[in-house]
């Protein structure tokens, strides 16, 4: 196989949508340059969770996520970059959020992708609300993320 | 300039979005909020802590003191917690 370094313009791909994230499809479409990383997060069932909300800022939402993504592909050496990101109601086990990225080799791949969902935490406009025995709350955010976001800047 | 609130900002507030012309002394994100906390009950309430506060200014995250003037849309919400 070949491995010369990989040129052009990754393909960017970011989706916000209520429908659930087919993660099959997502890496399939990832499979290209000889590595892919991929983060799946689930929604947790913390606390008798029995409903996630998620709000967003249509238009700001796909604009950051997309900043982002550009930003990976300047960081590392990328083939392809993909952000989805559920928004709407939903369920504690269901998938939440998916990143991914495709490189020539693991370790652009694996970093990259750290990299969108550290980020993707602190500078994406989402807001998570909880339903635990029929009453609604906010989620907090956590400094614990803010964290994990800087050690990226 | 048009003003858009989420989650518990929008939620004490009442309203998603909302048009407003605030005097030209109001000069920056921080200005606006203690102007608007005037409003009504909501307002006072949604406003309460500055520091729990994040903006963006035409869609772009910004720090509290940025200026405003010339701002299209102005959106006012808690921290982000996607993911």
């Amino acid at each position: 196989m070949s491995e010369a370094p990989l040129e052009g313009t990754p393909a960017i791909r970011v989706v916000v949508s209520t429908d659930a994230i087919d993660v099959a499809a997502e890496h399939a479409a990832l499979e290209q340059g000889g590595a892919v990383a991929t983060f799946t997060g689930l929604v947790r069932a913390d606390d008798g969770v029995a409903t996630l909300e998620l709000e967003h800022y249509p238009g700001a939402t796909e604009a950051a996520l997309t900043r982002l993504a550009e930003e990976a592909a300047r960081r590392w050496s990328l083939a392809a970059v993909t952000i989805v990101h559920r928004v709407g109601p939903m369920r504690p086990g269901e998938r939440i959020v998916f990143t991914g990225a495709a490189s020539a080799h693991r370790a652009a791949a694996l970093e990259a992708c750290a990299f969108l969902i550290d980020r993707l935490k602190t500078d994406a406009p989402f807001w998570k609300r909880e339903v635990v025995d029929g009453h609604g709350r906010w989620v907090e955010a956590r400094d614990s993320d803010d964290h994990a976001a800087d050690r990226w800047r | 300039m048009q003003l858009l609130y989420f989650a518990w900002v929008r939620e004490r507030i009442g309203v998603s979005e909302e048009q407003v012309s605030p005097p030209p002394e109001i000069a920056t994100v921080a200005d606006l909020i203690g102007w608007l906390s005037g409003r009504s009950d909501g307002h006072a309430a949604a406003f309460a802590e500055p520091t729990r506060l994040r903006a963006a200014v035409d869609q772009a995250f910004v720090p509290l003191d940025t200026r405003i003037a010339g701002a299209r849309e102005v959106a006012i919400f808690p921290p982000v917690t996607g993911g």
